[in-house]
């Protein structure tokens, strides 16, 4: 505290401040000029480094959208809702289609992509959701400030495991057990509309259900960090008085603490599913990466959007024509807007609450 | 304490409601043991399958193909930290200064919202974008600067929005008190809020350097991949990293392969881990300059 209260005043550069020596006015004069470019400067300074990320944003929508613009004029509306994913015949004669070279018989569609991201999110949504808000509950309303801090610390590590490492271990680990562990259970769910969805063979270690534990896995730290600060906020005087009322922990929860932080809980979601749609390594390491179908059970192999296309950027530069790389940019393009709605979405419901579309796992305890 | 005696039907009510408690909190409890069990499994696994093999040589010797040492990838990521520490730090603790101490309402307003929609974009995203932008378009080839850039602007967002909240959260007794003795703006802002915000502020630097250590996606096309140590060249300077042989190495036939893919996670368990721990030292020994239990 004491450093923080230091009586500095300014000093003059010139000088070395001990109290034998007199200013000089000319010196005097030097730091006051100094002092002041120096309170000029630093706004611009820094407002020129608070303007990079608009000017990152800018670059990358628009590197994105020229390198797309081909194959969106190429592939139309009805590249959202084909299936085919053709690279066409690499050994033919490249083909020109308005003006634009591309290998013979391509085609591309985004369905299966998009509907893949759709659904392994959505099951991390469903694993993440209640561990979530489950811990958030029980750490800041039973746990002593201890042992509360060392579970900041496992979302912390959570945030830190880079997601090539839950992908490793989504594919040596956790692939094996569940379909070892599952496979029974599969062979006998019976085969109706909804439930046919979790019937069928397990397909070895990859696949949907492992794509989409291992993303809910990840998006754990993001939503438990925000409800839990937003628990957190839950004004204790209002604890308090529910208490007094005779309520029990069970009432206050369901009755306090849910509708206070109800909305909130949902934004927090939704920033999960915002980071699920848009991570890359886990999902390209445990998904089983086929092109073309959709997934017909929950451990059928799949694909997302960010999958494919780090899967498949070496690959599209065997494309002598350069048109792939383009389907691929005009897939990026189509995550990023998911992406970008999801967050939007996510920043509207956690506005009241004052807490950050920056998922803030790491901050404070 | 019940003034009236209680009738069976509220005893019995009384006992589904504690009931209702107890299994509330066995299912929180149980949520809480589903977080932290991953962990254990994941970092339990990791060093489990590295230990085996493990060999010094694999600190001192270069990849050799599929084989050999991770010495130029270890180096890599550490240079690359360096890096995204220096360029992005400089650039994202500015932007922080910036919104929490000069911006105005409006323009604090765009700046934030697009801080938070970078955020919010996919890594592989900023990966093709540097690919196709400085590795083709610049004709940089496989650059660490590509890298590095790549990698700054994934974390930027991060390292502004830590520092924002930080200086956000000195209290403005701090900077009343130091502007009545007459400091200057900038001499305030170094010596008071800075000081003052110090921990948050390198608590959020550290752990977007973790961040950044575990990416790949982004660098798979812009530093590539070498088994020699890293150059600064702008142009062709391809960079080993520690993410890399996880990625194309797990599913090798070879033995020696697979060992570089385990030892790589290894590492980066170790430096992810030895960040997080810095991070909370620091953390600790800096929030003095905090207010009671703030910071």
């Amino acid at each position: 505290m004491t450093t923080v209260f230091a009586p500095e005043l300014e000093k003059a550069p010139g000088s070395n401040g001990s109290p034998g020596r007199p200013f000089h006015m000319l010196s005097l004069r030097v730091a006051r000029l100094w002092g002041a470019c120096a309170d000029r400067a630093v706004p611009w300074v820094t407002g020129v480094f608070a303007v990079v990320p608009i000017a990152v944003l800018v670059a990358i929508t628009v590197v994105l959208f020229h390198e797309a613009l081909p194959a969106i004029r190429i592939n139309g509306i009805g590249f959202l809702t084909r299936s085919r994913w053709d690279v066409g015949s690499g050994y033919g004669i490249p083909i020109k289609v308005h003006g634009v070279e591309m290998a013979p018989h391509t085609s591309y569609g985004a369905w299966p992509l998009i509907l893949g991201t759709l659904e392994s999110s959505a099951l991390a949504l469903v694993i993440a959701v209640p561990i979530s808000v489950g811990a958030a509950i029980i750490v800041v309303e039973k746990l002593p400030p201890r042992l509360s801090r060392w579970a900041g610390i496992c979302l912390e590590v959570l945030v830190g495991i880079p997601s090539v490492i839950y992908g490793l271990w989504g594919i040596l680990t956790l692939g094996p057990f569940l379909s070892k562990h599952l496979a029974g259970i599969a062979d006998h769910v019976p085969d109706v509309p909804v439930l046919r969805f979790f019937r069928g063979p397990t397909y070895g270690a990859e696949g949907l259900l492992v794509s989409g534990v291992v993303l809910g896995i990840m998006i754990i730290p993001i939503i438990a960090s925000t409800s839990r600060d937003l628990i957190r906020q839950v004004p204790s005087s209002a604890k308090e008085g529910a208490r007094a009322l005779g309520m029990t922990d069970f009432e206050v929860v369901r009755k306090v603490i849910w509708p206070w932080t109800r909305s909130g809980i949902v934004g927090a979601s939704v920033l999960g599913l915002g980071r699920a749609l848009g991570e890359t390594m886990a999902v390209a390491m445990t998904s089983g990466a086929v092109l073309g179908t959709t997934a017909h059970s929950i451990f059928s192999h799949m694909n997302t959007i960010a999958a494919t296309i780090v899967s498949q950027l070496d690959s599209a530069f065997a494309d002598g024509t350069g048109f792939e790389v383009k389907v691929l940019a005009e897939l990026g393009l189509v995550l990023i807007v998911i992406t970008l709605l999801c967050n939007f979405g996510a920043k509207l419901l956690l506005k009241r609450f004052g807490a950050s579309a920056i998922a803030p796992a790491a901050m404070g305890n | 304490m019940t003034l009236v005696a209680a009738t069976p039907h509220e005893k019995g009510v009384n006992r589904a409601r504690t009931a209702g408690d107890t299994i509330m909190w066995l299912v929180c409890g149980l949520a809480l043991a589903a977080l932290v069990l991953p962990i254990i499994w994941i970092i339990g696994q990791v060093i489990a399958r590295a230990i085996p093999h493990f060999r010094w040589s694999f600190l001192t010797q270069p990849t050799i193909g599929n084989g050999g040492g991770l010495s130029q990838a270890v180096l890599g990521t550490l240079v690359l930290m360096a890096m995204v520490g220096v360029i992005a730090g400089v650039t994202g603790v500015g932007a922080g200064i910036y919104l929490a101490e000069y911006a105005r309402r409006r323009s604090a307003i765009l700046l934030r919202g697009a801080t938070e929609v970078l955020a919010g974009v996919p890594s592989i995203i900023v990966g093709y974008v540097g690919f196709t932008a400085l590795a083709i378009g610049l004709k940089w080839k496989f650059s660490i600067w590509a890298a590095a850039i790549a990698l700054t602007a994934i974390v930027i967002p991060y390292i502004a929005k830590t520092t924002e909240l930080a200086l956000r959260g000195v209290p403005g007794s701090f900077r009343e008190g130091a502007e009545a003795l007459g400091m200057r703006d900038i001499l305030i802002l170094r010596r008071i809020s800075l000081r003052a915000a110090s921990s948050g502020i390198i608590t959020g630097l550290i752990m977007a350097l973790a961040i950044s250590v575990g990416e790949t996606a982004p660098l798979l096309y812009t530093a590539f991949w070498s088994v020699h140590n890293p150059t600064f060249g702008l142009h062709n300077s391809p960079v080993g990293y520690l993410t890399y042989p996880i990625w194309t190495f797990y599913n090798y036939p070879v033995k020696s392969a697979t060992y570089l893919a385990t030892e790589s996670a290894f590492f980066l368990v170790i430096l992810v881990g030895a960040l997080i721990i810095a991070s909370r030292l620091v953390s600790r020994r800096l929030s003095r300059y905090m207010p009671l239990g703030q910071g």
